[in-house]
């Protein structure tokens, strides 16, 4: 997939301006997420677990060519074939490889955020093979044809309505049909291509490096259905998803439950530790993981970014904050939004390609409260807007700007001369739309008033 | 006790009545007073901006003009954050900056936070009786420093009603250039913010930038919402 998030500004805009709904139907599941996630961290010592989930991902990371070939050889042991792409055009190979060799038709697909990433489904189409959406907020965006605008709910973006009326004309569902009614129907159309598929594609939340697990948590089953019933399973994971001991997977599991919907774990969990073995009634003949770099190992190089690496993607800080709940993750035009999407794009795509996003932020510090793993998000954002002007990716207005406000607040003088000039503008000259500043404020606030003498002037002249 | 007021260039510029009752209220309290001569800006826009060798040029400045003091106030939580959490992040790897900033920030305090902190006054009067108040809190102090109960604590007592909003916590979408550089995302964040909040007979914030944002939001889209900064509300509670 290729990122569009140098659009983020004018795409954020235009939807606030187009689509206000957006905000209406993000803005109440990210709150109740976040509600739910704050009552499940409340439960248990959060604190704790978070510092210690930070450090066995910071221990895993640091030592990550060890357990990524410890996994590979436990997993080997397993019977599971294991790939390695170094980026997305040589995991489509690999998989397009798996495809052609195994005669597969059709695909089904768990939900997966690098899937996305990687291009897969453009891909599979092109070979003639058709592909099936099997999370339920999946399958109605891939009907509609968007992409995901969250990182765990795809669909958040949409309301009851949007969706009802997708059903009545794909399906001819009543105008005014309940939800469940929508599920069910849905239900019946996915189990119909859970049988008739010959391959299930999904990501991994984890690899446990000691034994060659596989672990992937879900609510709906469908991760479950799609890894266990067709004769193939290719499992997309980044290298940066192992974790090193059996005994760190519980807690994981269960942190991330809690910070992604804020459940004690997920419905499902699928611990899976190869293909069917000659004991066992069902499985898939053939399991295979494609360990995916596409730019995280330079990622892990960065001395100072590398810690986004860390991320289990449970979407809780999208769900704590204020700037994606405004839009959704669209505007953000890369896989990956929100927050964690705002430090993680730059560091995959590089800067240039993302240039708005470390500033799609008021620097709130929601997220890193939120953050299960503690990744220091707003000291991120804050690096990559220093890179920014660092590599002159900023207008040179502005750093003209702020070099002339730094060589004005360090001479008092100046800062003196530059109060009493404010207080000589004409009454309304901070009201006026001329500067293209004053306009970005002025234009839906009220304008600016100075004080009718400064603090200093009124203490210099012996008045407070 | 000596204090050190550090007005801040927003409070400066646009709530000198803030600084002037900041004053009084500490004096009220006991604090000897003083006005370090020759303050300007922390930085903080530079460094939330990127521009690092600007926020420590003004950093290093900001250093010199409070190096004297025994304690230094401010009437703004996300400046003294500026001076408390991102100074030392600054001068990093610089020891000789890096000591001062961390001895400066050790003295340094927001002016609710320092009232009841370090003075352990948490009783100024009962001056806002019958008052229902709206508290905003900013983000900085809340999350970098952990300030939530000081402020509240100061309300309540002087006899205030804080009225119950649940996103009273929640960014109003000011973040300094975030509401220029993205301003419709920026108003989006304060008409949800203001959406649920309750009647009141005014708003109080320890936080210029966001009051400015708020009040701006509300005047322009026609609503009735006094907002009026902290120091001056802490001030009436002596009564």
């Amino acid at each position: 997939m290729r990122g569009e998030a140098n659009r983020y500004p004018q795409e954020a805009a235009r939807l606030l301006r187009e689509a206000p709904q957006v905000r209406e139907s993000v803005t109440g599941a990210t709150l109740s997420f976040d509600g739910k996630r704050r009552q499940a961290y409340a439960e248990v010592e959060a604190e704790a677990w978070r510092r210690w989930a930070e450090g066995v991902k910071n221990h895993a990371l640091v030592n990550l060519d060890r357990y990524l070939l410890q996994a590979e050889e436990n997993l080997r042991k397993n019977g599971v074939e294991v790939h390695w792409a170094e980026d997305a055009e040589e995991a489509r190979r690999i998989l397009a490889g798996l495809a052609r060799k195994a005669g597969v038709r059709r695909v089904v697909k768990a939900k997966t955020m690098v899937a996305e990433e990687l291009g897969i489904n453009p891909m599979l189409e092109g070979m003639g093979i058709e592909v099936l959406e099997t999370d339920l907020g999946e399958y109605i965006i891939q009907l509609l044809s968007q992409p995901p605008s969250h990182i765990v709910g795809p669909a958040i973006h949409l309301n009851l309505e949007q969706i009802r009326a997708l059903f009545h004309e794909r399906f001819q569902t009543p105008e005014d049909a309940p939800p469940e009614h929508l599920a069910a129907v849905a239900r019946r159309l996915l189990r119909d291509g859970f049988l008739k598929a010959d391959m299930g594609i999904s990501g991994g939340n984890f690899v446990v490096a000691e034994t060659g697990t596989l672990a992937l948590m879900e609510n709906e089953g469908n991760i479950r259905l799609s890894t266990s019933l067709p004769r193939l399973h290719v499992a997309l994971v980044g290298i940066e998803k192992v974790l090193p001991r059996w005994s760190d997977l519980a807690v994981f599991l269960s942190l991330t439950a809690r910070a992604a919907t804020g459940q004690r774990l997920g419905t499902f969990v699928s611990l899976i530790q190869g293909p069917r073995r000659e004991e066992e009634p069902e499985g898939p003949e053939e399991v295979h993981v494609i360990f995916v770099d596409n730019g995280r190992s330079s990622l892990l190089a960065d001395p100072e970014a590398w810690e986004t690496l860390r991320c289990v993607r449970c979407a809780a800080c999208l769900n704590a904050c204020p700037v994606y709940r405004q839009t959704g993750g669209h505007p953000y035009g890369y896989v990956y939004s929100g927050p964690i999407g705002s430090v993680l794009s730059p560091g995959l795509l590089g800067l240039g390609e993302t240039k708005p996003l470390p500033y799609a932020s008021s620097l709130c510090g929601a997220c890193f409260q939120a953050c299960p793993v503690r990744i220091p998000i707003p000291k991120l954002l804050l690096t990559w807007r220093h890179r920014a002007v660092e590599e002159g990716l900023v207008p040179r207005a502005e750093a003209a700007a702020v070099k002339g406000y730094a060589w004005a607040a360090t001479r008092p003088w100046a800062y003196r001369l530059a109060s009493r000039l404010l207080r000589l503008l004409p009454e309304r000259a901070l009201e006026s739309p001329a500067l293209p500043l004053i306009r970005a404020w002025t234009e839906g606030r009220a304008g600016l008033r100075p004080s009718p003498r400064s603090f200093q002037e009124m203490w210099e002249a012996g008045e407070v | 006790m000596r204090v050190a007021l550090f007005i801040t260039c927003l409070a400066d510029q646009f709530f000198a009545e803030a600084g002037v009752a900041a004053v009084r209220l500490l004096r009220h309290l006991g604090c000897t007073v003083s006005f370090p001569k020759g303050q300007t800006c922390c930085g903080q826009p530079a460094y939330n901006a990127g521009y690092w060798a600007e926020a420590r040029q003004m950093a290093g400045y900001t250093l010199k003009v409070l190096e004297e003091s025994e304690y230094v106030v401010l009437p703004s939580g996300s400046c003294t954050t500026m001076l408390r959490a991102f100074y030392p992040e600054l001068f990093r790897e610089q020891a000789r900056l890096f000591a001062k900033a961390e001895a400066l920030a050790q003295r340094t305090f927001e002016l609710a936070e320092f009232i009841v902190k370090v003075l352990g006054i948490t009783q100024l009067g009962r001056g806002l009786e019958g008052k229902r108040v709206a508290y905003h809190h900013g983000c900085h102090a809340l999350r970098e420093l952990g300030v939530r109960q000081e402020p509240l604590t100061l309300l309540r007592n002087a006899g205030a009603e804080i009225a119950d909003w649940p996103a009273a916590e929640e960014c109003c979408g000011f973040g300094g250039l975030f509401s220029v550089k993205l301003p419709e995302v920026s108003l989006s964040m304060a008409d949800q913010k203001l959406k649920t909040l309750p009647a009141v007979d005014f708003l109080t914030s320890a936080d210029g930038g966001c009051m400015l944002h708020l009040a701006g939001r509300a005047q322009n889209r026609g609503l009735a919402l006094p907002v009026r900064p902290l120091a001056s509300v802490l001030w009436e509670a002596v009564g």
